[in-house]
């Protein structure tokens, strides 16, 4: 009981502290939001705007959460407030739990605009509604957890910024979802399957355009093989080198 | 019989080839005020943070109320509140947000945690900061509150690094009282602190703390007395009075003191024995020499501190100049 009153409050303190103020609410809008319209301005048919989809969603999660995870926690890691998490009583795993929570909804609730915003321009038959929210919450939870494992890598906030760009664009072009993986040279290829949004976005492609490459069971799989060992890997910094 | 709420035994923390701190061995005493004293870099918050679950020792063993929790001290801060020597509070929240906060982490429930809060403010003297932002708050009163959530789920121990470090005189004289009343109604107070005066004034223990390890350890009034190797008497005289008047009588008849001129017409005179403060009266008297005031001088902690460690009190003020800016 005491575990859940300090992770409910840790979570809705996150939640209004950082992802329902105003700059990150309208941030989570317009980035879709751009890029919705500037490919449905270049093709200007219905049918690119639903191949784009998949992409879209993706890099919204991937951007919203990875951006806002790492920076929230370097700062109060510069502000030394998140030195009082680590010394109640709540357990650390818990505690990487109620702090990478808000993010996964932020993030799929971020990747949500860009289907809202699709909807205003055409129509969206045949789609596995349940293949995309689970393919959505697991691209949430894998880019937040890389969030947390740039958050834990770095002291500042500017080398949060600095060190998320550097995962991810190039995800973004080697996951598949603009150069089809088939396309990409072998050992580029190879670089791929070792990204986790390759299989989100793959499994986004199958949900939404069922033109997918890699089976929906060993997407599913390996993104939560990823979630593990991202949560672990940054569970295992966390006690190496802030508890020191 | 005296009980151990803290013992440490063999402390010793070590990053890579640097001994931060040397096998430390102490325990303070259920309802006490337990002084760390001494100066940067020796020591005292890398022991705060073995203690409280920010760092981990590098070899010794932490005991709470008897039981060794060094391998697990995340059990034992259910009854531990830590102060640290930054202000960490949330500069988004309020002042009762934040104590609300700080006491969920306890998991405490909400109406509790905020009849908690609320009766914290008032007793802080915050109570109209209590809604405003932390970030407005002035450095004394961000102490404050600081203190105030490291209390807000009632700890059996306190640790307080450096509470007045960098705040105005009236704010550290308020932080002062509040730790005097909090250990009076039952909270034991383990603090570390660069001022010597403060120490002295809260701590009914004190353990001097030099390169990581601890030189001396003991009740203030015994630090002093072993410390007080010679008996000071300080005598001040009506109008001017030369040295030379009577130094060399003196010097004949108590022939194991030492003059000292301290300032215009005030001498200490100085020995190994305690002599009988009426026969000197009267050897001043028999010179015509009249005694304003006559008073025993006693070391000071300051002084005690500069014999045991040999650190000059001019090295610990830059220190806290220092820390400071």
């Amino acid at each position: 009981m005491k575990t859940a009153i300090a992770f409910w409050n840790i979570m809705l303190k996150d939640f209004r502290n950082y992802y329902l103020k105003p700059p990150n609410i309208s941030w989570g809008i317009i980035f879709p939001f751009a890029w919705m319209l500037m490919f449905f301005l270049k093709s200007q048919t219905p049918v690119d705007v639903r191949a784009i989809l998949p992409g879209i969603m993706a890099m919204s999660i991937l951007f919203g959460t990875t951006s806002l995870l790492s920076v929230t926690i370097t700062f109060e890691r510069r502000s030394r407030s998140f030195d009082r998490l680590l010394l109640s009583p709540i357990s650390l795993t818990w505690l990487m739990l109620a702090k990478t929570l808000g993010a996964i909804l932020f993030g799929i609730v971020n990747a949500f605009v860009p289907v809202l915003i699709a909807l205003f321009f055409v129509n969206l038959p045949h789609i596995n509604w349940v293949i995309v929210f689970m393919s959505v919450i697991f691209i949430a939870i894998t880019s937040t957890f890389l969030g947390l494992f740039i958050a834990v890598s770095v002291s500042e906030v500017f080398e949060a910024q600095t060190f998320s760009n550097f995962f991810r664009f190039p995800m973004v072009f080697l996951c598949g979802l603009f150069i089809p993986l088939g396309q990409l040279p072998v050992y580029v290829r190879l670089l791929s399957y070792f990204i986790p949004l390759t299989y989100g976005a793959d499994l986004l492609k199958t949900a939404i355009n069922q033109d997918g490459h890699i089976t929906v069971p060993i997407s599913f799989s390996i993104l939560i093989i990823f979630s593990i060992v991202l949560f672990l890997f940054s569970k295992r910094n966390i006690q190496h080198k802030w508890i020191y | 019989m005296e009980q151990h709420i803290l013992k440490v035994e063999n402390l010793t923390k070590k990053f890579n080839d640097f001994l931060a701190v040397d096998s430390l061995n102490f325990s303070v005493l259920k309802n006490e005020i337990f002084g760390f004293l001494g100066p940067n870099g020796a020591g005292k918050t890398t022991t705060i943070n073995m203690l409280t679950g920010l760092a981990r020792p590098t070899s010794g063993s932490i005991f709470f109320n008897g039981k060794d929790y060094t391998a697990h001290i995340k059990k034992a801060q259910e009854i531990i509140g830590i102060v640290p020597d930054e202000s960490n509070l949330y500069e988004e929240l309020d002042g009762f947000e934040n104590l609300c906060f700080c006491a969920s982490l306890y998991g405490i429930e909400k109406t509790e945690r905020e009849h908690r809060a609320r009766n914290l403010l008032r007793q802080f003297n915050l109570t109209e900061a209590g809604k405003r932002l932390y970030k407005s708050y002035s450095k004394g009163m961000k102490r404050k509150l600081t203190i105030a959530a490291g209390i807000i789920h009632q700890p059996s121990v306190l640790f307080l690094d450096e509470p007045t470090t960098g705040i105005d005189v009236a704010s550290a004289r308020q932080i002062r009282l509040l730790i005097k009343s909090l250990n009076e109604t039952g909270t034991t107070i383990f603090m570390t602190t660069h001022y010597i005066e403060e120490a002295e004034r809260l701590c009914h223990r004190i353990a001097f703390i030099v390169k990581g390890q601890i030189i001396k350890i003991g009740a203030i009034h015994d630090l002093m007395e072993d410390a007080q190797k010679e008996a000071i008497i300080q005598f001040s005289f009506d109008g001017i009075v030369q040295l030379s008047q009577f130094e060399y009588d003196f010097l004949q008849q108590f022939s194991q003191c030492k003059l000292t001129h301290i300032q215009e017409s005030v001498f200490q005179v100085r020995s190994a024995i305690a002599h009988d403060l009426m026969s000197l009266m009267s050897f001043f008297d028999s010179r015509g020499i009249k005694v304003m005031e006559a008073k025993i001088i006693k070391p000071s902690l300051e002084e005690v501190f500069v014999k045991i460690t040999g650190i000059e009190r001019e090295v610990m003020k830059k220190e806290k100049e220092g820390k400071k800016k």
